[in-house]
């Protein structure tokens, strides 16, 4: 009763101050839909606390600066050494400092997982078509996190100036040199001078720590205000509809769940900081421009970016003394920027070809929407192939294979497997929502065999339960718009080309197999 | 036809199933028994965590199966901090799903659009707003405050000029003048031809005065490789041919695609390759390139000896190093 009392004093004293007792309970009541796909977002939030807990922690020792300095630190083979400060400071958090090394691994390690959360956060919500209306502003603010997380993933690992990390910032410089026109102010600018210079660490580095990070948790406190406010979608099931969300209330389960999901993340963070190693930054030695460690690998989420630039042909234009470098600027700049930006607008390409501008809350099963999965699985076949070539030189010693041979496999691969990929997975859909038909109207196979009196054998089968038929058959099935090329008067309309593609990507997107009806029961029991 | 067709019925939210801890008070206890211990495990991971702080010497290595060796300190301290987090959520979670209520609530959701009535009060208030600010009457307003906003987003822009210079002459040269030593790299000493047998690299930079002080700058572009071939091996035009010596051929190490280091030699290929992104050239010739992302050929370096036989740059570079740009002449 104490403990009541004392938190009702509490609460007293701050509602007289503020009022806050009416939306605190109606917001403490609030209820959030469980799944174990929703923990993905969660995994990211969780991650990105972890990162500025062990970030903040990192700058207390390390020296954001390219002064060059003589090592002496603890760790031998570098002794007398002539490195960077940078450098020789992150060997000192590595082996000076304790717990230095398990906070570093920890930044890194939940940054790499910081980046597969959003990925897989975002697989979740293109697959279940949560992005729908009134989503898309978070989709873009999605789309904007993933893009911002590699950034800083990027810059992260190039501050400890070691060799791998300045051969990524060097390739950085020839992305930014590439631009035509402005190539070389940019990198000038960038900096301040010739590469590398003496700048580009510290200015790196409060990119990372302050302008990022504050860019990050403005728009990660969108993001999630606005789910809260939207409320969450939830999966479809029986007593599941439109206009309700059904599940836990926020207090205490989801509180109690979500806080105790936070300890996991950052147990199973630390856990890997502790006994798998990662960038062991005093093996590569500090950078200089004139080497190179070879099988050199960005962080995974970069490798796709890597692979490409690999596999771009060796194409050059010269104009009027003017150099324009198609093979960097395809891989590095155009083919990134087409892909991130369809992304960012499929919500209102897939509104545009369908024709649907209502709102949803239930989510999508994968294989009801066959030609937004299919989408999405050559999507990523796209980045699967890219990110093999980005690690070709690994693959090619390990699996005792030909550089050449790898990378013509994923030149020629990039361009044949998506398509494959999409109409493969078209047809699992088209197969899938078949056999939900089957079970829907011919029950589950049993396995029981009856032997008939005239011989013949049939096996069982039990009709599915009243829930599972809805959760089969609850999916709406729009039909595809019809645009047609002339008027009722029969004149032809404006915009014919676009509304003829707009109709045949309508039809194609409309594709599915008839779900199962009452009727069609009905209809199966007179028989 | 098509409004006959019946859908399935939704039978509504299916009954809910009580746990066992819900009606048995002993399944409860020991549900929080469980809790507590979880809890407990937690803060035995902390006092891990403490004893490698303080009592596990830094330099010590244990034999950890599968593992190998490991650093003792680093390794207690991980795991206590694993373990003292990873119990507390495990403990929590099991509260919420044990003891907590499961009953499934339903809230109601409504559509996001605001009722006519406010639609219209809105645009009214919008409307009169500004109207009575007259922006839709006094365009010179308007037109001066757009141009003021514009100017003024320059300011920012203009302040950042400074980040660093114009690009300048250097961007296209580097320290390799007609005469500069080839000295080799770290040891800064000139080399003759018999210190370089047939077959073997080596990786050189221009002799400067401080070579204690080069700067990365510099070695960005200056770096060079030196291999040597035979002579017969070669299968160069007579002008590129003439820039090699006795064999030895010298290229910028600089890739010319994006820059790294092209440190990779296969000597029974005469292949350079980069290990960045495969850019593959032929030293025979010329590091001509022959697969991979590259579109340029590495810039070959015009050497010969002096009178006591240490090799020297004849010329500088013809072309920039390192990767391409804009304002390149090719």
């Amino acid at each position: 009763m104490t403990t009541e009392a004392r938190l009702g004093q509490v609460a007293n004293y701050v509602d007289e101050r503020t009022g806050a007792a009416a939306w605190m309970k109606k917001n403490l009541q609030k209820v959030f839909p469980d799944h174990w796909s929703f923990l993905l977002g969660e995994v990211a939030l969780y991650s990105f606390v972890i990162l500025l807990l062990s970030g903040t922690f990192l700058t207390f020792w390390f020296d954001p600066s390219m002064r060059e300095i003589v090592y002496e630190g603890s760790y031998q083979p570098l002794q007398g050494v002539k490195m960077s400060a940078a450098y020789a400071s992150t060997l000192d958090i590595s082996f000076e400092v304790r717990g230095g090394l398990l906070m570093r691994q920890i930044h890194h390690w939940a940054a790499l997982i910081f980046m597969a959360a959003i990925v897989a956060h975002l697989m979740r919500v293109f697959f279940t078509g949560a992005f729908r209306k009134p989503r898309e502003g978070n989709w873009i603010i999605g789309v904007g996190l993933l893009t911002l997380g590699i950034v800083e993933g990027f810059l992260g690992y190039s501050l400890p100036d070691d060799l791998l990390s300045g051969t990524g910032i060097r390739i950085a410089e020839a992305i930014i040199q590439a631009l035509p026109v402005v190539g070389s102010y940019l990198s000038y600018f960038a900096f301040g001078g010739v590469f590398p210079g003496e700048l580009f660490i510290p200015r790196i580095y409060i990119v990372h720590v302050l302008l990022l990070p504050g860019a990050f948790l403005a728009l990660i406190t969108a993001h999630l205000m606005m789910v809260w406010y939207q409320k969450h979608t939830q999966f479809p099931g029986p007593g599941r509809t439109e206009k309700n969300v059904v599940g836990y209330p926020l207090f205490p389960v989801y509180m109690a769940k979500a806080g105790g999901f936070f300890f996991i993340v950052f147990g199973v963070i630390a856990f890997l900081a502790a006994v798998a190693s990662i960038n062991p930054i005093w093996l590569y030695g500090p950078y200089t421009p004139g080497q190179v460690t070879a099988g050199s690998q960005p962080d995974w989420y970069m490798g796709w970016l890597d692979g490409l630039v690999r596999m771009a042909p060796p194409w050059e234009t010269y104009l009027f003394g003017y150099t324009i470098s198609w093979n960097i600027l395809l891989p590095g700049l155009i083919v990134p920027g087409i892909l991130f930006t369809g992304m960012a607008l499929y919500p209102f390409i897939e509104s545009w070809i369908t024709g649907d501008k209502r709102e949803h809350h239930l989510l999508d099963r994968p294989r009801n929407a066959p030609n937004r999965t299919a989408l999405g699985a050559m999507s990523l076949t796209f980045m699967v192939v890219a990110l093999i070539n980005g690690g070709n030189d690994l693959i090619a010693t390990n699996f005792d294979l030909s550089i050449n041979q790898i990378m013509w496999g994923t030149r020629i691969g990039i361009f044949i497997l998506p398509p494959i990929a999409f109409v493969l997975t078209k047809r699992l859909c088209l197969s899938l929502q078949r056999a939900d038909r089957e079970l829907v109207l011919h029950g589950r196979e049993t396995g029981r065999l009856l032997r008939l009196p005239h011989g013949e054998f049939v096996e069982v089968h039990e009709p599915i339960s009243p829930e599972k038929a809805y959760l089969l058959t609850s999916h709406e099935q729009l039909p595809p718009l019809e645009l047609p090329a002339v008027d009722a008067r029969g004149v032809k309309r404006a915009g014919a080309l676009k509304n003829k593609l707009r109709a045949r990507m309508s039809d194609a997107h409309a594709q599915a197999i008839p779900k199962a009806t009452a009727t069609d029961l009905k209809e199966i029991e007179h028989h | 036809m098509s409004s006959e067709i019946e859908a399935i019925k939704d039978p509504g939210l299916p009954a809910h199933v009580h746990r066992k801890a819900d009606h048995d008070p002993k399944a409860a206890d020991r549900a929080e028994r469980q809790v507590a211990t979880m809890f407990g495990i937690s803060a035995l991971g902390t006092l891990l965590l403490i004893f490698s702080y303080i009592f596990i010497p830094d330099d010590l290595f244990i034999f950890v199966p599968i593992m190998g060796d490991q650093n003792a300190h680093q390794l207690g301290l991980g795991l206590g901090m694993a373990i003292s987090l990873f119990f507390i959520g495990i403990g929590a979670i099991h509260w919420a799903k044990t003891l907590m209520p499961d009953q499934e609530v339903i809230a109601h959701r409504h559509e996001f659009r605001s009722p006519d009535e406010d639609r219209n009060e809105f645009v009214k208030t919008v409307k009169l707003g500004v109207g009575e600010a007259g922006l839709g009457r006094r365009s010179l307003i308007k037109k001066s405050l757009g141009t003021a906003l514009g100017l003024s987003a320059l300011s920012p822009l203009l302040l950042l000029r400074d980040l660093g210079p114009l690009p300048g002459p250097e961007q296209k040269t580097t320290t390799w003048k007609a005469g500069t030593y080839l000295v080799l790299d770290p040891s800064n000493r000139r080399i003759k031809v018999s210190d370089l047998e047939v077959g073997s690299v080596a990786q050189v930079l221009p002799e400067i005065k401080d070579p204690e002080h080069r700067l990365l700058s510099d070695i960005a572009k200056d770096a060079v490789l030196l291999i040597r071939l035979r002579p017969a091996e070669f299968n160069l035009t007579p002008d590129r041919f003439a820039m090699t010596h006795e064999g030895i051929i010298a290229f910028s190490k600089i890739c010319s695609h994006m820059g790294c280091a092209v440190a990779l030699y296969e000597q029974t290929t005469k292949h350079l390759l980069c290990p960045c992104h495969q850019s593959t050239f032929d030293v025979t010739r010329a590091a001509k390139v022959i697969f991979g992302p590259s579109a340029r050929p590495l810039p070959q370096l015009d050497i010969t000896v002096d009178s006591e036989g240490y090799l020297i740059a004849r010329n500088p570079f013809s072309e920039p190093v390192g990767p391409s740009f804009w304002g390149r002449n090719t």
